[in-house]
């Protein structure tokens, strides 16, 4: 076992194109580990940022500034009543979630964290997402029927259709990203993810940027597509509390509804990165080639520290305007050990061997990160589109439109 | 990459396959047949994996278990399905349905026993890494005007379908 | 207990063979308990599909015999009932009651008190389109804006405290003018308010008025015509907003209004999107108002000369306002007493909301929320 360890740290693929069984283990359990605190962490700031949008605090109460609000959900909901409706079908009711939620987290296997930084390299690696987040819908159809009830039912039935509309249009987005690989010397293109982010690489520019405004064109319909895919704002009428039908998840309570939550926000993550990896360069830094060099290799990769010591200096911010009260003590204590661990992360990010390991990790993140933010803001801020509305801007919109950038990104590769 | 414990995964995806397969026909619940064929579809297309062919597998995924699956439940749960669940399953042509089933069975031993002899440009071993780029070699080059006209054919199906359905909302 | 005449739902009109299983039409139920009827409402809708053929609310749900109480308190007595009924407006009905009773009276309240009255109550117009801005946004999906209105409220509702003592139903007037004299600092806490809200008005118009999913959602959805209007007796910004203008501050000046200079916005499709603009407008306008009334309040006593037990001659009135939601009126008969023999309320939110019927037909379900939100009904004043 010790020979599987040691034989894998100096290879130069990911584990499972090396075919190391053991650590492709260790890199799913980080992964999965990372993703489920990264839902968490997405919990708590939706909840903060929402409420900083609509002029109030959000949660305070719980651990400092609500630090510990999500781990409070998780006991909530973890202790609920199981209830399941009288006729319901109890066998589709108990796997709908899982479907969802093994749906979200399987499309985790192919994403690249860095070159060697993922768990597999399949070669059809954006087939295989698109694939099986398309699955997803399964299991939303399942979840309103065998909740047995007149609502549930057109609500999942609603959702079902939006999800699957979109999926035209990504799938017609990414198309016109993929055919951008091919521009290279061989002519062939790749769906390997982690080929797609090396031809990024190769051809000096995010696809964002590439044949401008084509690139930024299909960025943005996939961008809009993906938050119509994961029904939310301003796409969230099947889930809506003022609308007439209160959608799939009704009759779900206590963990069962935890993991749809959990699956909701797994398939943001997963469909961010999808658009992170397709279009922002994935894990590349900004101005890889303009800005060349030691000295801004360095700069860089400094980032990552200096970001996180920001964050802890804020934390010890929050620190010294807490009230003196002493029933604030125990939180102040608590705000301040946060804030010493985020700079202890921050001082371990400076030091050498790590900073060049984590480079890739960071910028990824960091641009997904990017994503979640917009997801809230775009709930904050868009009223409800209506159903017929959605599905309008869906099919006689976005797919035209991504169809004419698809001709004519392949017009430009063939003609450039 | 090397195959890893291929007897075990062809066995196991054979078994999903067949059990859903007859799970499809024996259940009188119409929504549990369509999740068992879906079962039995994403175990076909693990299969496709087994045989270096990922593209056909991953196309599979989304366009047979994710799209027209989706669209089967659709029509199940929008079907009024009590009365059709307390009739009883009735089955008079089982003579005819022995025969039938006998020729079938008869057709595939004797492609299995004469399998090789039948096909033998089809046992150049396939490189896993190009299935993508020669099914669109393929599609776009020899089998192009099939192509086409399968496309066609799915327009023509989709407009039909609008038009049948248009004079509701 | 012998069963109620029957009369024809609208639901019903023209098909009194059909049942339920003949036509692919299905009855949905918004019950009285729901996120988006403002109030305990019951709507019976007919679809087709997702399509609206008619709709039928079921009210009665908060009805508190307001107008019977009234036959058995004297007149004084009766003031603080009618700030219940449109609780989110309370100031206007209190000023149309005590304008009412006034007439009967033949009595007229001194300029001061008019100038006060004309202050709370534009404030009060002002809080009550914030709380319809916040609540109609948030029913169409934009969550953000209603916390927006709702933190500029609290400045009026602060304004109100210090004055009267009570935020909501502040029972601010008394027959004959008003009984509070204006605190010290009324006319700088006006002042700095009005110079302050334009800007946050600015604020909620650039999150909604030019969005576009918002006018997607808005635009065409529950259109009433003007002759529809008027058939209907639809009044305030509903019937503005249909192209007709007719503003009672204007029309049948009463209070301090003659004395102000302000406009009435008018709008020309009467869809919902024309509903919002004009509210949007009256806000600014009573801002307008606003700024003319504290400039000018002028000195004197507050209170007329009216009797120690009010026994207004035998006789009949009727006598309405511009409340917020449109025309409020009151009918009052005296027989000679001290209290009076009928109290009638002409709310506006009763009559608006037989339009629901008209304004929804044809449309998509998801609009029927919207356009109960548009009308701004307040249940406490349909039911009474």
């Amino acid at each position: 076992m010790l020979e599987s360890l040691t034989s894998y740290l100096t290879s130069n693929t990911t584990p499972g194109q090396a075919g190391n069984v053991l650590w492709a283990l260790i890199y799913i359990f980080l992964v999965f580990g990372g993703v489920s605190l990264a839902v968490m962490a997405m919990n708590w700031l939706e909840r903060k940022a929402l409420a900083h949008f609509q002029v109030r605090l959000g949660p305070m109460r719980v651990g400092p500034h609500g630090l510990l609000q999500p781990i409070a959900d998780a006991i909530k909901l973890l202790t609920k009543e199981d209830i399941i409706p009288d006729n319901a079908d109890r066998l589709v009711f108990w796997t709908a979630p899982l479907i969802i939620l093994c749906a979200s987290f399987a499309v985790y296997v192919v994403i690249p964290f860095g070159p060697t930084h993922a768990i597999t390299d399949l070669n059809i690696g954006i087939l295989f997402m698109l694939g099986v987040s398309s699955l997803s819908v399964l299991g939303v159809v399942m979840a309103g029927w065998a909740s047995n009830s007149h609502y549930p039912l057109i609500g999942s039935l609603r959702s079902s259709a939006q999800m699957i509309s979109y999926e035209v249009a990504m799938g017609m987005a990414v198309v016109s990203a993929i055919l951008m690989t091919s521009l290279n010397r061989s002519g062939t293109g790749t769906l390997s993810m982690i080929g797609i982010v090396e031809a990024q690489q190769q051809q000096q520019i995010w696809y964002l940027f590439k044949f401008f405004p084509l690139g930024f064109i299909a960025f943005l319909i996939f961008s809009i597509a993906m938050v119509a895919e994961t029904n939310r704002a301003p796409f969230d009428l099947p889930e809506a509390e003022s609308e007439l039908t209160a959608g799939f998840h009704t009759e779900y309570s206590g963990l069962r509804w935890s993991l749809f939550m959990l699956g909701e926000y797994a398939a943001m993550i997963a469909v961010s990165s999808i658009a992170v990896t397709l279009w922002l360069g994935g894990w590349l830094r900004p101005f890889p080639h303009a800005l060349s060099g030691e000295t801004w290799d360095l700069v860089f990769s400094l980032i990552p520290g200096f970001i996180f010591l920001i964050l802890a200096a804020v934390a010890f911010l929050g620190v010294v305007r807490m009230p003196k009260d002493p029933y604030f003590r125990v939180q102040t204590m608590g705000l301040a050990g946060f804030g010493f661990l985020l700079g202890l992360i921050g001082l371990v990010l400076f030091l050498g061997p790590v900073r060049e390991r984590i480079q890739d990790i960071f910028w990824f993140t960091a641009k997904v990160a990017f994503f979640m933010y917009m997801y809230i803001w775009y709930r904050a801020t868009f009223p409800r589109y209506r159903f017929d509305q959605l599905m309008r801007v869906g099919w006689k919109v976005l797919l035209p439109i991504s169809l004419g950038v698809l001709i004519g990104t392949a017009i430009v590769g063939v003609v450039d | 990459m090397a195959p890893v414990a291929t007897p075990f995964f062809f066995y196991f995806l054979s078994f999903l396959t067949l059990a859903s397969a007859i799970l499809v026909i024996t259940r009188k619940n119409a929504v549990h047949s369509a999740l068992a064929l879906i079962l039995g579809l994403l175990a076909q297309a693990g299969l496709y994996l087994m045989l270096y062919a990922p593209f056909v597998a991953g196309v599979q995924i989304i366009l047979y278990a994710g799209g027209i699956m989706v669209l089967f439940l659709f029509v199940i749960m929008l079907v009024n399905l009590e009365r059709a669940q307390k009739e009883e399953q009735f089955n008079r042509q089982w003579l005819a349905g022995i025969l039938a089933a006998g020729a079938l069975g008869a057709l595939l031993v004797a492609v299995f026993l004469k399998g090789r002899a039948l096909f033998p440009a089809s046992t150049q071993p396939i490189a896993e890494a190009s299935n993508t780029q020669q099914v669109g070699e393929l599609l776009y080059g020899p089998y192009m005007f099939a192509f086409e006209i399968a496309s066609l054919l799915l327009l023509v199906a989709m407009i039909g379908a609008v038009v049948m359905a248009k004079r509701r909302i | 207990m012998p069963d109620p005449t029957p009369y024809p739902s609208p639901l019903e009109q023209g098909e009194p063979d059909k049942t339920f299983l003949d036509s692919n039409e299905l009855i949905l139920n918004m019950g009285p308990q729901h996120p988006a009827t403002h109030g305990v409402l019951r709507v019976i809708l007919k679809l087709d599909g997702e399509k609206v053929l008619g709709a039928e609310c079921v009210i009665g749900y908060l009805h508190r015999g307001v107008e019977k109480i009234g036959e058995n308190r004297t007149y004084a007595m009766f003031n603080p009932y009618v700030d219940r009924m449109d609780y989110v407006a309370a100031v206007s009905n209190g000023l149309g009651y005590c304008e009412t009773v006034e007439k009967l009276l033949a009595v007229e309240a001194p300029p001061r008190a008019n100038y006060i009255r004309v202050i709370l109550t534009e404030l009060n117009r002002l809080a009550s389109h914030m709380l319809w801005l916040g609540t109609h946004a948030l029913d169409i999906g934009a969550m953000t804006p209603l916390f927006y209105t709702f933190r500029d409220r609290e400045e009026i509702l602060k304004i109100f405290e210090k004055y009267c003592g009570a935020r909501l139903t502040t029972h601010a007037f008394r027959i004959g003018g008003c009984l509070y004299e204006t605190y010290d600092g009324f006319e700088r806490d006006v002042k700095k308010f009005v110079d302050g809200v334009p800007a946050k008005i600015d604020e909620y118009e650039e999150l909604l008025t030019s969005n576009r999913i918002w006018v997607e959602r808005t635009k065409n959805v529950g259109k009433l015509g003007a002759a529809d209007c008027k058939a209907l007796g639809v009044t305030g910004p509903v019937l503005r907003a249909s192209g007709v203008q007719w503003d009672v501050r204007k029309a049948l000046p009463y209070a301090a209004y003659p004395d102000f200079d302000f406009e009435i916005p008018v709008g020309a499709n009467g869809d919902t999107y024309d509903r919002y603009i004009v509210r949007m407008q009256e806000m600014r306008q009573s801002l307008r108002i606003l700024r003319q009334a504290v400039e000018g309040i002028p000195e004197g006593p507050i209170m007329a000369k009216v009797p120690k037990v009010i026994k207004p001659p035998a006789g009949e009135i009727y006598h309405s306002i511009e409340a917020p939601k449109g025309e409020l009126g009151y009918f009052i008969v005296s027989d000679g007493s001290t209290q009076p023999y009928r109290v009638r309320v002409r709310p506006p939110s009763f009559v608006n909301l037989q339009a629901l019927d008209v304004m929804v037909r044809g449309q998509l379900v998801a609009d029927v929320i919207a356009v109960i939100g548009t009308l701004d009904i307040v249940l406490g004043e349909v039911d009474r």
